[in-house]
Formats: structure tokens, C-alpha cells, sequence
């Protein structure tokens, strides 16, 4: 089943970048922080349709570094309850607007609803909370921004973290060179739930924008998985956060697809290197960039490497299979 | 005064008192000995004889996690549990009352796994104490049904702004068929009005943040404001109970006092262990024994000053506790009550006994055994002592 992506033209983010931020400055996000800039394109897309939207946000980086009390950065109703729960608290909200507009104690209206969570939330300890809400039905575009690992508390890893990444529980060892295993598909398990589902990156804030737009028009549950470049854990400079969520792309090791029911569309980058398989970038490139790949360039390491080019290929073959690519 | 009359499980009592109330979200999970009030409410809403939006989630930790973001809208919101999907809410609690939700929650109290049991012990909800909740307890489906009601007129009081629980025993009250004394529609709608205030709560129109990080600079405040809330709790919920007494002629109040005026000699019980100690008073004044009984409906704010009035001039307490503590200087409630007492005159010696467990029966010649007991150790001068009573060596 087709989901009709908007198009954002460049004239489009022109006007939009007037609408005003929703996550203002002051917030105390590392400089060059990934999730900081996700967060405005999606608040900035949701703000260009017009209706009201409310935020709930899972424990996490963006959720801590942005409401220390007395102070907040978000100017928009914004709601935090725990790590692992925010779908859940969402479905609450939904469902008691909706008995409070059916009683004629809340005016009726369309209200977007957005869920943000890391990956550690989204892909480990909330993944009960979002299928179970996505099972149930409610309303909301849930937004997993996916950084790699458990940020906020020290970089340990999640199931989000990718084979042979360095973190503080898989540290680059003498006998295991980090990570072990590869990162569960949460995008194909949102998919398998049969709600709208995309992927996207900071570094293509068009197709970004257009997800997003399309996630909240739909009604029902839908999903967006979004590659968030984290400077610290994942070891680069700040000023390199775009650079580095391009090659990911670049790469095809974050592709940039929607799928609803089965059918599976490219877009941008992905689309492109998709027709023209000879542009695809070594994974290399995406990892050298990165520190927390650093020991798989020692001589020792080097069937890592292999190994995880390997993987990148299979995945992307996969998924130009579903493309009909 | 009208007082239709109809028989009921204490589960039924709790879901036909909340179709009264008719709140905007349910969100809740099964367990037994609740599933019947999640059950009926489900009758309820499908039949299309509430207009509330029910949740059918997918544990109970999503349950209280919902719970929490409709109470935030400012919204009327239930749920109920027990045993290990309390204990699965238990991080949420906090929240619950750390946002001042004043969500209400029906306890089906029930042993803790493991072993795994499901039968009637009050662990589960005596365990809740510091979480900031205001917490009954209820002695019979009448009980269940009137707590039901009174419990969001407390939470929602502006005093107030907690959440509320009230716990009944699994199967002795949830599932056993009593006596209720109903109220209709318009009373309920009189006594608890339909109003919700949107304003400052999670909503469209407001933009502000709810769950900041608090550090070190404002946490210990917003703790203080709760402890405050809990102490306005206790004469707000003596008001609610005054008024509800009023609008449904059954007195309730925060303790429940029976012959005690002059007696030697007390029982002290909370839930549906009230009614047999009662029972054994009166066998006990039949043999010319000054005895008496109080019961503890509110557990949370404690009531300090109405225990130690209630027994003051009494020589010995025998408190019956059906719920479980390892390692403590007494039974949880025992601990509690010597706590308000300490230091007061006229205060009896205190012999706490653990009883009832995973739902073993406490029979009235037991509690009349535990009588004889507490006379011995009273009149051997011992002012504290804890025993486990009914269990194979
Ligand atoms: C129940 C529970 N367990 C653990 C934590 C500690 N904790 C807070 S944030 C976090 C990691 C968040 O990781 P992720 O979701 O990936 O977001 P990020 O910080 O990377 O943005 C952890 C483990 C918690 N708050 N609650
Ligand atoms: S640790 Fe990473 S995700 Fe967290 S604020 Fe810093 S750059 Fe952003
Ligand atoms: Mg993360």
C-alpha cells in the first residue's frame, strides 16, 4: 500500500524556517548534537501543517538535556513520564482528549501527536510499550532517534548499537573488538505491525521533513526511524555530524525507504545509489570517520571489516529486493 | 432517603461504583483476583453505557504509564490491580504522585510471587506506603463501592492532587457476593461534579513542560510540596468521608472504632480482618471480657492522632496483619502505630501477629487464641512483641 510523501521544496523550508523554533536555544545538547537537529526538523514540520501538535519524550539525551528545571527549550506542550513507557503515556493523552471532546469538556479539534525516544528506549526496554500501542492503534508518529547506543548514561550499548562500535560495555577489547551482534531491525518490526514506517537522516532535511508530515497525516500509528549522529559517543568532531550521517547513507548502511503493508519505496540518496550501484561508498568511509570504529583498523581487526561490508551488502540486497530494485 | 439494594462481588461493587463515576480514561490490565472490574467496565464501554475511552494495554506498567498522560490532560482517570501488576506499576507510582496525578487505582489485594499464590494478603499495597499515594482500605463489597466513589473526591481535591488507591482482599471481598446499598446517578454526579480544569495541564493550548529533569537545586522542594499534599490529605479525607456519610446515610470515617469506649483490651485490624475481629469481640463481651475493636481504613496519610485517641486507656493492642515483612522490628502496621505512639501516655503494649498469608483463613478461635496471648505478655510486662500465627512448624 502506497504512502504519498509531501514534497518539500527548498522554497518550502525557506517559509517554514519564518514559522518560529520549537526547540529554542539554550538547551544544553553537546554542540554539534544530532538529535538537536532532528528535533527541530520534525517540530518545524509538524509546526507547517497548521494543527497543534503536542511532544512526549522518552528518558533519554534529548529529554534530559533540554528541560533542566527551572528551565525548558521547548515552546510547545511537552511531556516526559519515564524511560521506557512514552507510548504508552501517549496512548493516555490521545485517548483522554478524545473522552473529554466526546464528554464536551475539551474542544474538538485535530491534534498531532509526537513521540520521541532514543534507541535505547525504543529498541530495548520501551519496545513492549511502542508495539503495544502501535498494536492498539492510537494516533501518534513515534520517532526513535537512533544514536547507536545508551548516551545519556555513558554510552553503553543497545540493541541499536552497530556490530564492532565501540561502547562502555563493549569496549574494543584484546579478544572481542566490541559490539558483537548486528542491530535488530526495529523499522522492519514497526513495518511487520502494518502502520506507515520510514527512515531518514538529519543530513536530507527535506526528506526528513516529508516523513514526518506523512507520518502525522496518516490516521493510526505510524513510525520513523531517524540515523542520529552523536558526536561524543560516537567519536567524531562537532562540526562533522552532517558529514558523517551522509556517509551513512552514502554507504547504504542507513537506507532511506517508507514501507506500509508490504510495499517498500526508496527515496533521496538511497533511491539514487539504487540506480546507479557504482556510486555506493565503501562502508569504510562511513566508519574510519568515527572513533568508536577505530580498533577495527588495527591488522588484527581487519576481517571485522570484512565482515561488516559483508552485512551492509546483504541488508541492502535485501532491501532492494522489497523495492523491486 | 432511597436505598436500593442489590447483591454484588466486592470487584462488581468497584466497577458498577465507577460506571457511576463514568471516567474519561481506563486504562488497565488483568489479574486476578481484579480481572471481574476490568471485565465489567469492558461490558460497560462496549455496551456503550459509559462514555469512557477504555485502554486495553499491554502490561500494567503501560497501564500506569497511561494513566499518568490522560491524568495530565486533566482528565478523571481509573485503573485497578494487584499483587505483581502493582508491583510491575511500582515505578510509575512515583510518578503518579510526583506530577500530581490524582489518578484512582483498586487494589485486589493479593499475595506476592514467589511461590506464586493469588489469593488474599494486603503486602502488595502496604508496600505502596512511601510512594505518596493516599491509601484505604476497604472491610466489604459496601466498602469497595463507597471508596470507589470517595477515593476521586479526595485525589482531585485541590488540597490534594495525589493519586489514590483503596485495596480489598482477593477473593475473601473481591469475589465473595454481599450485601450493597447503591447510590443512583444523580447523587454521584451531585457529590463528585463533572468538572475538569484543562488549565496548566498537558493540552494544546498550553505550552509548557511537564517531567523536567530536577536536580539537586529544586527536587527537595517539590518532595516537600507532596508531604504537605499528604498532610492536607488527612483532613480532606475526613471532610470527603463526613460529606459522603451525609449523601449516603452509611457512616464512614478514617478509623472505625467498636466497643472500645471501655475496654481493657483491643484488636487492631484493617480490611476485611475487621469483620471477624468484631465477631470475636462480641463472642468475647458475651463471656464478660472488655474488648473492643478498631479498624484502619486510612493507611496513607496515617492517622496518628485518631489511633492514639482511639486507644488511649487501652492496656494491650493485638494487631492483626495479613501482610508479609521479614526482618523488622514488627508487622508493618504494628511499626506504624508504635511510631504514633511512642512516647504518649496511656498507650497500650503492642503485640503484632502476621497472619493470613497467601490467603490462609484466620479463624475466630484463632483471633480469640491470639486474645489469650496478648493478655499473657501484657500481664508479664512485655510492651512489644511479633508473632506469626497460623502456620505448620
Ligand atoms: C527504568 C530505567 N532504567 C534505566 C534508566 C537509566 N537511563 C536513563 S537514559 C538511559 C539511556 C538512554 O538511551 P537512549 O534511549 O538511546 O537515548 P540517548 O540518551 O542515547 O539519547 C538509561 C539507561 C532509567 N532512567 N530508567
Ligand atoms: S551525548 Fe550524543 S546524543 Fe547526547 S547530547 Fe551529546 S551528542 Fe547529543
Ligand atoms: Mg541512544
Amino acid at each position: 500500500m502506497t504512502i504519498q510523501l509531501p514534497k518539500v521544496s527548498v522554497k518550502d523550508l525557506q517559509e517554514w524556517s519564518k514559522l518560529g523554533e520549537v526547540l529554542t536555544s539554550g538547551h544544553r545538547l553537546c554542540a554539534g548534537c544530532g538529535a538537536g537537529i532532528m528535533a527541530r526538523q520534525v517540530t518545524l514540520a509538524a509546526k507547517a501543517l497548521g494543527d497543534p501538535f503536542m511532544l512526549v519524550n522518552a528518558t533519554g539525551c534529548l529529554e534530559v538535556a533540554t528541560t533542566i528545571y527551572p528551565y525548558t527549550a521547548w515552546d510547545a506542550p511537552w511531556l516526559h513520564n519515564a524511560f521506557e513507557n512514552a507510548p504508552a503515556t501517549a496512548s493516555g493523552a490521545i485517548e483522554a482528549m478524545k473522552a473529554m471532546q466526546r464528554k464536551g469538556l475539551m474542544r474538538e479539534r485535530e491534534v498531532h501527536m509526537i513521540v520521541f525516544g532514543g534507541d535505547g528506549s525504543s529498541f530495548d526496554i520501551g519496545l513492549q510499550s511502542l508495539s503495544g500501542a502501535v498494536e492498539r492503534g492510537h494516533d501518534f508518529l513515534y520517532i526513535c532517534y537512533d544514536n547507536g547506543a545508551y548516551m545519556n548514561t555513558g554510552i553503553q550499548r543497545s540493541g541499536g548499537t552497530p556490530q564492532g562500535a565501540a561502547t562502555t560495555t563493549s569496549p574494543p577489547g584484546s579478544v572481542i573488538p566490541g559490539k558483537i551482534r548486528w542491530q535488530k531491525p526495529l523499522a522492519a518490526i514497526l513495518a511487520a505491525h502494518d502502520i506507515p514506517t520510514f527512515t531518514a537522516s538529519p543530513a536530507y532535511p527535506r526528506d526528513l521533513m516529508a516523513k514526518v508530515q506523512a507520518g502525522l497525516k496518516h490516521d493510526g500509528s505510524a513510525f520513523l526511524l531517524v540515523d542520529s549522529p552523536c558526536n561524543l559517543g560516537q567519536r567524531y568532531s562537532p562540526d562533522q555530524s552532517i558529514e558523517v550521517a551522509k556517509l551513512a547513507v552514502k554507504t547504504c548502511f542507513f537506507p532511506l525507504y517508507s514501507t506500509y503493508k508490504d510495499e517498500w519505496i526508496l527515496s533521496g540518496v538511497s533511491l539514487r545509489l539504487a540506480k546507479n550501484p557504482e556510486k555506493k561508498l565503501p562502508v569504510e568511509d562511513f566508519l574510519k570517520v568515527q572513533g568508536r570504529f577505530r580498533h577495527l583498523f588495527k591488522p588484527e581487526w581487519k576481517k571485522k571489516l570484512v565482515e561488516i561490508q559483508e552485512a551492509v551488502d546483504e541488508r541492502w540486497e535485501r532491501l532492494l529486493k522489497k523495492t523491486e530494485f | 432517603m432511597s436505598r436500593e439494594v442489590k447483591g454484588m462481588t466486592g470487584d462488581e461493587a468497584v466497577a458498577w461504583a465507577a460506571k457511576l463515576v463514568n471516567p474519561d480514561v481506563v486504562a488497565a490490565y488483568p489479574i486476578t483476583p481484579q480481572t471481574i472490574i476490568v471485565e465489567r467496565y469492558s461490558d460497560f464501554v462496549n455496551n456503550g453505557e459509559v462514555d469512557t475511552s477504555f485502554i486495553p494495554v499491554e502490561s500494567e506498567h503501560s497501564a500506569m504509564s497511561a494513566c499518568v498522560g490522560a491524568s495530565l490532560t486533566g482528565a478523571r482517570v481509573f485503573t485497578a490491580s494487584a499483587s505483581a501488576g502493582l508491583a510491575l506499576m511500582y515505578e510509575i507510582l512515583y510518578v503518579a504522585s510526583g506530577m500530581r496525578c490524582p489518578i484512582v487505582l483498586a487494589i485486589a489485594n493479593r499475595a506476592f510471587s514467589a511461590p506464586i499464590n493469588i489469593h488474599g494478603e494486603c503486602t502488595d499495597q502496604v508496600v505502596c506506603r512511601d510512594t505518596s499515594w493516599v491509601s484505604l482500605f476497604g472491610e466489604s463489597a459496601q466498602e469497595a463501592y463507597d471508596e470507589t466513589i470517595l477515593s476521586f473526591k479526595i485525589a482531585e481535591h485541590p488540597d490534594v492532587m495525589l493519586p489514590a488507591m483503596f485495596g480489598i482482599e482477593g477473593f475473601i471481598v473481591t469475589h465473595a457476593l454481599e450485601r450493597v446499598e447503591t447510590l443512583s446517578k444523580q447523587q454521584v454526579e451531585d457529590f463528585l461534579p463533572e468538572y475538569r480544569s484543562t488549565k496548566y495541564r498537558f493540552n494544546p493550548d498550553e505550552k509548557m513542560t511537564f517531567g523536567s529533569l530536577v536536580l539537586q537545586d529544586y527536587y527537595m522542594e517539590i518532595k516537600r510540596q507532596q508531604e504537605e499534599a499528604m498532610q492536607r490529605a488527612y483532613t480532606v479525607t475526613k471532610d470527603v468521608m463526613a460529606e459522603f456519610s451525609e449523601m449516603s446515610g452509611r457512616k464512614m470515617e478514617i478509623i472505625e472504632e467498636y466497643q472500645l469506649e471501655d475496654a481493657d483490651y483491643a484488636f487492631v485490624s484493617y480490611g476485611a480482618t475487621a469483620g471477624n475481629a468484631k465477631a470475636v469481640v462480641d463472642r468475647l463481651r458475651n463471656k464478660g471480657e472488655k474488648v473492643g475493636a478498631l479498624k484502619i481504613r486510612l493507611y496513607r496519610p496515617f492517622p496518628s492522632l485518631d489511633v492514639q485517641e482511639a486507644l488511649s486507656g487501652v492496656k494491650a493492642a493485638s494487631i492483626l496483619d495479613r501482610s508479609a515483612t521479614f526482618g523488622s522490628p514488627g508487622t508493618i502496621m504494628q511499626t506504624d502505630i508504635a511510631t504514633a505512639l511512642y512516647g504518649k501516655e496511656n498507650v497500650p503494649t503492642l503485640h503484632g501477629y502476621i497472619n493470613g498469608l497467601g490467603g490462609r483463613v484466620l479463624t475466630l478461635p484463632e483471633i480469640e487464641d491470639i486474645y489469650e496471648k496478648t493478655k499473657d505478655y501484657h500481664d508479664v510486662g512485655m510492651t512489644m512483641t511479633t508473632d506469626w500465627i497460623g502456620y505448620r512448624t
